[in-house]
């Protein structure tokens, strides 16, 4: 313990120092370090986890083994192809309508007071609300083919990106705001050259928190109303005892979640590095 | 000329150094709440000349800086824009601001915030990225047009923000603290520079500052407040004499009498208040 800490001490103080070359190359050195670690860390988890459920019945958990195989099956027959295709097409328009509306509606609602008088009650009751609950509504009003998908989706997805929208709209510094009065802005001027750029990091924080919600709307509406897509894989799985190529699925939806997040994270960095602080 | 220094009591002579006030306060109050931040305030700023306002905190000196910008409302009290045949507004505004340390836009490029005041006045392209370079050359940032204020030192911010006000040539440049947070090294750099950049131009400038040295080292003319209710206390000739270095300035006799006064009224002013 101690020898690692004095470890990491030295390179710290090393670092700043442009006479000590050797310990410039051993700071780089804890990039692959830590990857090293943390991919031991998830084969250890693995081998674990085919250990452990080699043991026990397949019904209650199978070795990823089984679930590499049952992918290879799933790939190959292409029913995980047309399946993962069928969400994301759901997911995709849910989530596109979603961030279509309640971008514009945020800048609005923090650009004109009595909208805001209007919209707070209906925005804290419905935000307040479970999503979940309106669920079997969509499902009256729509039908269970893909509208009904798209409105759980899109309902999910909707509240984070309106409110950090709206968030990032009325928290403008006010040292800019004075800057583009000073400089006689119009208001026109002040929304598109100071309010405007200043919400991208909210947006783009508020994209990343509805991306989660609109895959958790994904697998919800895929249960509850025709069965289809990876959340219906899941459920067809489950309900007939394939434990296997139940996981499936469910691993498919975790790679997409990490990479939509990892790519508003990206893409943040690339359109507003300067909140990268 | 060499170093002649008078330190008189600035009685209200009005144009004190013969020339035409570019902007002029006359009774300008100010109250937050309750509390009286400015109390009558009347001020002439010499047209072509470096005036400095220096107090200490609370005196309302950013206040009445903010409200010669248009950034406040005075309660009362007017501004008289000395030379209204200037300015032409909307295209050739005449006033310019240089604000505290962050204050550029962090999602706009160097050249972009340097463009700012152009682009909103409508300018063509041309004209702007004429104007800028010129501008970026001034303050010696030729070559950075293209980072963004993150990627810039506190030094060099501020010397955009001071390009981004004179983009406009503006008659009159206002400066509210804009050096406060660099450090002392680069501060007296940033003052040489500024001190080029005036002999250059010759704007009539209103410089906020709580640095008796700066506002010494800068100024043809110290205004000292008093806090609790803001008011002019006293002014100073500067007459050091031009152009001028931080160094050049500093090692005259006459910067020690001139700072030795100016602190001894701003200590006695605090006591006053303090005993009151």
């Amino acid at each position: 313990m101690t020898k690692v800490a004095d470890e990491e001490l030295r390179v710290e103080v090393t670092k700043r120092s442009p006479t000590a070359p050797s310990s410039l190359r051993r700071t780089k050195n804890v990039a692959p370090l830590k990857w090293a670690v943390r991919l031991t860390a998830v084969a250890v988890f693995f081998v674990a986890w085919q250990i452990y459920a080699s043991g026990i019945s397949p019904l209650l958990l199978v070795p990823p083994s089984a679930i590499l195989a049952a992918a290879g099956h799933m790939i190959a027959d292409g029913q995980l192809g047309t399946d993962t295709l069928l969400s994301l097409e759901a997911m995709v328009t849910g989530f596109g309508l979603a961030l279509l509306i309640s971008v514009p509606l945020g800048l609005v609602w923090a650009r004109y007071r009595v909208v805001d008088w209007v919209i707070q009650p209906f925005v804290m009751a419905i935000f307040s609300t479970p999503l979940i609950a309106l669920v079997p509504l969509y499902v009256l009003w729509f039908g269970f083919g893909f509208m009904a998908k798209v409105a759980i989706i899109g309902s999910f997805s909707f509240f984070p990106l309106l409110l950090n929208t709206y968030q990032g709209a009325i928290s403008v510094d006010p040292m800019y705001r004075d800057v583009a009065k000073a400089f006689r802005a119009t208001d026109r001027q002040t929304w598109r050259h100071v309010v405007l750029p200043s919400c991208i990091p909210y947006i783009a924080a508020g994209i990343n928190i509805s991306l989660g919600h609109a895959l958790t709307g994904m697998i919800i509406a895929e249960f509850y109303t025709n069965a289809s897509g990876l959340g219906g894989l899941v459920l067809n799985n489950a309900d007939t005892f394939q434990t296997a190529r139940m996981f499936v699925p469910i691993f498919v939806v975790m790679a997409l979640g990490v990479l939509l997040m990892s790519s508003t994270r990206w893409l943040k960095r690339k359109i507003a590095p300067w909140a990268e602080r | 000329m060499d170093g002649d220094v008078s330190t008189e009591a600035g009685a209200a002579k009005p144009s004190r150094r013969g020339g035409v006030p570019a902007i002029s306060c006359e009774g300008v109050t100010k109250r937050f709440g309750s509390e009286l931040i400015l109390d009558g305030v009347s001020l002439d700023l010499t047209k072509g000349s470096f005036t400095s306002l220096v107090g200490p905190s609370g005196c309302g000196k950013t206040t009445l800086l903010r409200i010669i910008a248009g950034l406040e409302q005075a309660d009362s009290g007017d501004l008289i824009t000395g030379d209204a045949k200037s300015s032409s507004p909307g295209v050739r505004p005449s006033l310019a601001v240089v604000f505290q340390q962050g204050s550029l836009f962090p999602w706009k490029s160097v050249r972009r915030n340097v463009a700012f005041g152009l682009e909103l006045a409508g300018v063509d392209r041309g004209t702007i990225a004429e104007r800028v370079d010129r501008t970026l050359e001034m303050v010696h940032l030729t070559g950075t047009a293209k980072k963004f204020p993150y990627q810039l030192s506190g030094g060099m911010q501020q010397r955009v923000g001071i390009a981004r006000a004179l983009a406009l040539d503006p008659d009159i440049l206002l400066m509210d603290e804009p050096f406060a947070s660099v450090d002392a090294q680069t501060r007296e750099e940033l003052h040489d520079e500024l001190l080029e950049i005036w002999e250059r131009t010759r704007k009539s400038v209103l410089f906020v500052t709580h640095s008796i040295d700066e506002a010494i080292v800068l100024s043809d003319e110290v205004v000292v407040m008093g806090a609790r209710p803001g008011r002019i206390l006293r002014r100073f000739d500067i007459d050091l004499p031009r152009p001028r270095t931080e160094e050049s300035a500093r090692i005259l006799p006459a910067f020690a009498d001139l700072h030795h006064d100016i602190r001894q009224l701003l200590v006695s002013s605090t006591v006053d208040a303090f005993n009151a």
